[in-house]
């Protein structure tokens, strides 16, 4: 009479019990890394910061008690970043408009889209590797060896497969008649994609984009043998051809140096770089939502 | 109305029109090219960067684990050894941890925004750059853990994987940071595929009176498992490459040893530590250990592909 109700002892209900216990366990122990690693940033990079942070070179290890600024890494990350997106994204935007717009499902398409994945796949320093083999050990550039420039290059390896998917997914979602309706009052090709279907895609490719740039802007193991470090300000153009400094690669160096002002510029470095890297990927989830939300074409 | 016709059909686009049409589908079609030239340009350049190597120790390279560059020999097996372990073992750790949070996420155990935010604090921890997750595991994580590996060692000594004295950096350190590092991958590939299991399926379940786990269990991870494991097998790829946050933490040893407690190597970790300053047959050496890192991390790559296409339109 009794078994139409809800009974707790029962062994299935047991047994449920035990397993939606456990799946919330796992919840928690996967929310508290972000936690910790956020806080500790706030915390210990956050009472690094300084506005000599922003404007000094960063001392050479020592005993020297203070570490002085960020400046050249900070500058360095911006213009490394700014190479390997210059590179990136039109061979990226370009290379997706092909997979969308002209290809029509053929081997060829079959492979490149095989091939950017398999480039998603590769493990970044192999990235820093091709690049020293091609250009660092090479001296190609102008005779210089390690520079911004080369590591630059490297990145752009990285953000390639990126920019590539989401130019060729934004595009896919763009409706057929869009292109159809320009086709149909005599556009040609060339000028549906540029007037029609990129820029109605434009949202969804920036979106994809920008977290990328912000992707291979944390990005190190590509840069320690190709842009190398450098404690110098960077003043003129022809610094891209000579060692620059990072962030990221100031956090790896510094992090291990047994000095304690070293550890605590590695520290403000993290809050900048993780405070950046969070702000655009908090921003562009809340965009790409609010996209979402609005667009009903 | 005849002629205009006819004077509609003649109107043909101008040449130059036709030709700017032509250099635009020509030139994104070299931009996707260059995908392919730059996949192959990276596998030939570094197999030819490592033909020295390769030609002087040949697959003795792999099983060796001499590493001298005064006496230039060289083998890789301990840094071979340590990739395989630390991304098998953080492997297996993910997968249940992962498989149960996206469970957590795709199941109605609380509302719906508190499983949102959970979902985005994971993905978000993707986000965060490998190298600053490697300066909290020197600063943070290594101290925290200490006492808990004195007690492994005390109590699980007898076990070869605990034998060691606990160094201040050691696999074990490396194989938890993975762990982090890998969640977000397997947990939001899990998500996907659990929440792509048609609704159908579960109801069906429910309606022969399975219970919510018996449904979870004999239904929904069974029919979700094809993207499940090209999630894991996306991250064990992710996991053998991994590069900054290992090498901070692993201890960089090229001493042999089963010990999961003493300081270890991965081959990414030997990339970054040796690059910089390696000259002559050391240089090629490094060439090889990326070569093996490389199809390592290729075959993972294309198995998980396969997968993929194999199973995904099986709904």
């Amino acid at each position: 009479m009794n078994s139409l109700y809800y009974q707790k002892k029962l062994s299935r209900n047991v047994g449920d019990k035990f397993f939606t216990s456990l799946s919330v366990f796992c919840a928690l122990i996967a929310i508290l890394p972000l936690i910790f690693v956020v806080t500790y940033i706030l915390i210990k990079g956050g009472a690094q910061i300084t506005p000599e942070l922003f404007t000094l070179e960063p001392n050479p290890p020592g005993d020297d008690l203070d570490a002085g600024g960020i400046n050249p890494a900070l500058i360095g990350t911006l213009v490394i970043t700014t190479i390997a997106s210059i590179i990136a994204i039109p061979v990226g935007v370009g290379g997706g408009i092909y997979l969308a717009e002209y290809s029509n499902g053929g081997p060829f398409s079959k492979f490149i889209r095989f091939g950017v994945n398999v480039l998603a796949g590769v493990p970044s320093i192999i990235a820093g590797v091709f690049i020293y083999a091609l250009i660092v050990s090479t001296k190609i550039l102008f005779g210089s060896m390690y520079s911004g420039f080369a590591g630059g290059m490297a990145l752009s390896i990285l953000m390639l497969p990126t920019v590539i998917k989401t130019t060729d997914e934004g595009l896919k979602l763009v409706p057929n008649e869009l292109r159809y309706a320009s086709l149909g009052i005599g556009a040609s090709m060339y000028t549906t994609i540029l007037k029609i279907t990129l820029p109605t895609a434009f949202r969804s490719i920036a979106t994809g984009v920008v977290l990328g740039i912000a992707r291979a802007a944390g990005e190190t193991a590509p840069l320690i043998f190709t842009a190398l470090f450098s404690y110098y300000y960077i003043v003129g153009f022809e610094d891209l051809f000579y060692e620059m400094g990072s962030l990221a690669v100031l956090i790896y160096n510094f992090a291990l140096e047994p000095y304690d002002a070293q550890n605590k510029l590695a520290w403000a470095a993290s809050f900048i770089l993780v405070i950046s890297i969070l702000t655009v990927n908090i921003f562009s989830r809340i965009f790409a939502a609010f996209t979402e939300k609005t667009k009903r074409v | 109305m005849e002629e205009k016709l006819t004077l509609f059909k003649n109107r043909k686009r101008f040449g130059i029109e036709k030709n700017i049409d032509l250099i635009f589908k020509n030139t994104t079609l070299a931009l996707s090219s260059l995908v392919a030239i730059v996949l192959f340009g990276i596998i030939l350049v570094v197999f030819f960067q490592s033909f020295e190597s390769f030609s002087r120790y040949g697959l003795n390279f792999l099983v060796t684990s001499e590493w001298n560059p005064v006496k230039d020999e060289y083998g890789a097996f301990t840094a071979i050894y340590g990739t395989l372990v630390t991304s098998l073992l953080s492997l297996l750790i993910t997968i249940p941890l992962g498989v149960g949070t996206a469970i957590f996420i795709t199941e109605d155990f609380v509302p719906k925004f508190v499983r949102e935010i959970v979902g985005s604090f994971v993905e978000l921890l993707a986000a965060i750059p490998s190298v600053v997750l490697g300066l909290w595991a020197i600063f943070v994580m290594e101290p925290f853990f200490r006492e808990f590996f004195v007690f492994l060692h005390k109590f699980f000594g007898w076990i070869p994987l605990f034998s060691s004295e606990p160094a201040g950096r050691n696999s074990l350190l490396a194989i938890i940071i993975l762990v982090v590092m890998l969640l977000p991958i397997v947990t939001s590939i899990a998500r996907d595929s659990l929440n792509q299991v048609p609704k159908k399926l579960r109801n069906a379940s429910y309606g022969i009176g399975a219970s919510r786990w018996k449904t979870i269990f004999s239904v929904i991870l069974p029919a979700a498992l094809s993207g499940i494991m090209a999630g894991v097998l996306l991250a064990l790829g992710r996991a053998m490459g991994e590069t900054m946050a290992v090498t901070m933490i692993i201890g960089n040893s090229n001493v042999f040893s089963w010990s999961l407690l003493s300081p270890g190597y991965t081959i990414s970790s030997m990339l970054a530590n040796q690059f910089g300053e390696a000259d002559g047959s050391q240089v090629s050496s490094l060439f090889y250990a990326a070569f093996v890192l490389m199809i390592l991390s290729l075959v993972v790559n294309i198995f998980a592909q396969w997968l993929v296409k194999k199973f995904s339109l099986k709904y």
